[in-house]
C-alpha cells in the first residue's frame, strides 16, 4: 500500500472535511426557502413604515405638500406597486403571526393556553388594530 | 423485496482522498429493515471499512444520526420501505465537519453543551436529613417535554443558521439550557442567561423552525428559543426601568 495518498494527512492530524456552502443554500428544502421568502418580505414592512412616516411629514409641511403626497400616491404605478406591497405584507403578518404560540406561554386558571387560543388573540388584536385604523380615516 | 436497494453513500477516507465522494452499494433489504440495518449489512458483508456510529438501536442514544435523501434522520428509526423507491442517499450529518465516511466531529456540540450547565444547580445544597428536592407533576411538566433531548444533533444538522455561523450555541443547547431553567429545583438560570443571551446565542435564531420539524423526539427546541428570546427582553426591561430590583 505505501504510505498516505493524501499528503495532508497523518494519523495524528487528520483532516476534517467542511462541506462549502452553496450560495443558494436556500433553495435546499421548501421550508428554507418560506424562511427567507419571510425574512425578505420584512422589507415591505419596511417601506410601507417609511411610506407612513412620509405622509405624516407631508401633512406635516401643509395642506398643498399634503396634496403632492396624495396625488404620488394616485399614480397608477404606485398604486400597482402599493397592491404588490400589501400582499407581501399579509404573508408576512401571516406566517408571523403563526410562529406566536410558539414563543408565547399564556396561561389561564394555572393552565397553559392552547397554541390556536393565543392565534386567534392575536389575529384579534390585529382586528382590532385595522379597525381602528379604519375608523380614524372613516372619521376624519 | 425482491430486487435490491441501491445505497449511495458518501465516503470520506482522509488518506486517500481530498473531497468526499459517492459509493453505490446494492442491498439485499428485508421489508422491516431500517436504514441502519442496511448499512449494517453494508458493512458486514460488503465493506467492512464503511464507518458509522451506533448503539442502541432503538431511537435512544442519538447516535446514528445521518441524512437520508436529504433529511437528517435517525437511521434506526427509519424504515428502508419508508424511502424507497432508491437510490437512497446517506451523508453524514451536516454542519459539522466530516471525519471519515459518515462519522462527524461533534466536539463543538459537546463543548457548548458544557458551557450552558446542563445539570441542576444550587446555590446551597440542602443536608441529606433535610430529604430530597420535592416538585409536583405540574412543576415537572413544564420542563419534561425538553428533557426528551437524546442529543442526536439532528436540530442543528437542520438548522441553516448553525452551518452559516458556527458560533451559534444552536437548537439542543438552548433547548437543554431552557429545560434545567424552568425545573424547580434549579437556581441557575441567570448564570445559563448571561451566556445564552450573547449574540452567539438565542439572537443567532431566525426561527427557520427546521430544528423542530426534524426533532424525533417533539422536544421543539425553536419554542424553547423563542420563549428565551421573550424571557430575555423581559428581563432587559425589567434592568431598564428598575434597576433596584435585580434580576
Amino acid at each position: 500500500m505505501g504510505g498516505p495518498v493524501n499528503p495532508g494527512y497523518t494519523r495524528h492530524h487528520p483532516r476534517w472535511h467542511r462541506r462549502r456552502i452553496p450560495i443558494f443554500w436556500w433553495l435546499e428544502k421548501a421550508s428554507y426557502t418560506k424562511f427567507i421568502a419571510r425574512e425578505l418580505t420584512s422589507l415591505a414592512v419596511g417601506y410601507t413604515a417609511l411610506v407612513l412616516m412620509l405622509q405624516v411629514w407631508s401633512l406635516a409641511r401643509g395642506p398643498e405638500s399634503y396634496d403632492r403626497f396624495v396625488s404620488w400616491l394616485q399614480l397608477r404605478p404606485v398604486v400597482a406597486l402599493h397592491i404588490v406591497m400589501l400582499g407581501l405584507l399579509v404573508y408576512h403578518s401571516v406566517t408571523w403571526l403563526s410562529l406566536a404560540p410558539r414563543a408565547l406561554v399564556l396561561r389561564f386558571a394555572r393552565r397553559r393556553l392552547p397554541g390556536t387560543v393565543v392565534l386567534l388573540m392575536h389575529y384579534a388584536a390585529w382586528l382590532v388594530a385595522s379597525a381602528a385604523v379604519l375608523w380614524l380615516l372613516v372619521a376624519g | 423485496m425482491t430486487e435490491p436497494v441501491t445505497f449511495q453513500i458518501q465516503r470520506y477516507r482522509p488518506e486517500v482522498e481530498d473531497e468526499p465522494t459517492w459509493e453505490s452499494f446494492g442491498v439485499p433489504c428485508r421489508s422491516e429493515w431500517m436504514i441502519l440495518d442496511a448499512l449494517n449489512h453494508i458493512k458486514d458483508h460488503v465493506d467492512g471499512s464503511l464507518s458509522y456510529r451506533w448503539a442502541c438501536r432503538m431511537g435512544v442514544c442519538g447516535s446514528c444520526g445521518m441524512l437520508v435523501n436529504g433529511e437528517p434522520v435517525l437511521t434506526c428509526a427509519t424504515y428502508v420501505t419508508s424511502v424507497l423507491p432508491g437510490p437512497v442517499r446517506v451523508e453524514p450529518l451536516r454542519g459539522f465537519p466530516v471525519m471519515r465516511d459518515l462519522v462527524s466531529d461533534i466536539s463543538d456540540f459537546v463543548r457548548k453543551l458544557e458551557s450552558v450547565k446542563p445539570w441542576i444547580v444550587r446555590k446551597s445544597e440542602k443536608s441529606l436529613e433535610e430529604g430530597e428536592y420535592l416538585q409536583t407533576p405540574r412543576e415537572m411538566g413544564e420542563y419534561e417535554q425538553y428533557s426528551m433531548c437524546i442529543n442526536c444533533m439532528l436540530c442543528y444538522s437542520a438548522c441553516p443558521i448553525y452551518e452559516l455561523e458556527p458560533d451559534f450555541l444552536g437548537p439542543a443547547v438552548i433547548a437543554l439550557a431552557q429545560r434545567y431553567n424552568l425545573d424547580s429545583r434549579d437556581e441557575g438560570s441567570e448564570e445559563r442567561m448571561d451566556i445564552l443571551s450573547r449574540q452567539d446565542g438565542i439572537w443567532c435564531c431566525t426561527f427557520v423552525g427546521e430544528c423542530s420539524a426534524v426533532c424525533p423526539k417533539n422536544v421543539d427546541p425553536a419554542g424553547a428559543i423563542q420563549r428565551l428570546k421573550v424571557t430575555s427582553t423581559v428581563h432587559a426591561f425589567k434592568s431598564l426601568l428598575m434597576p433596584w430590583a435585580g434580576r
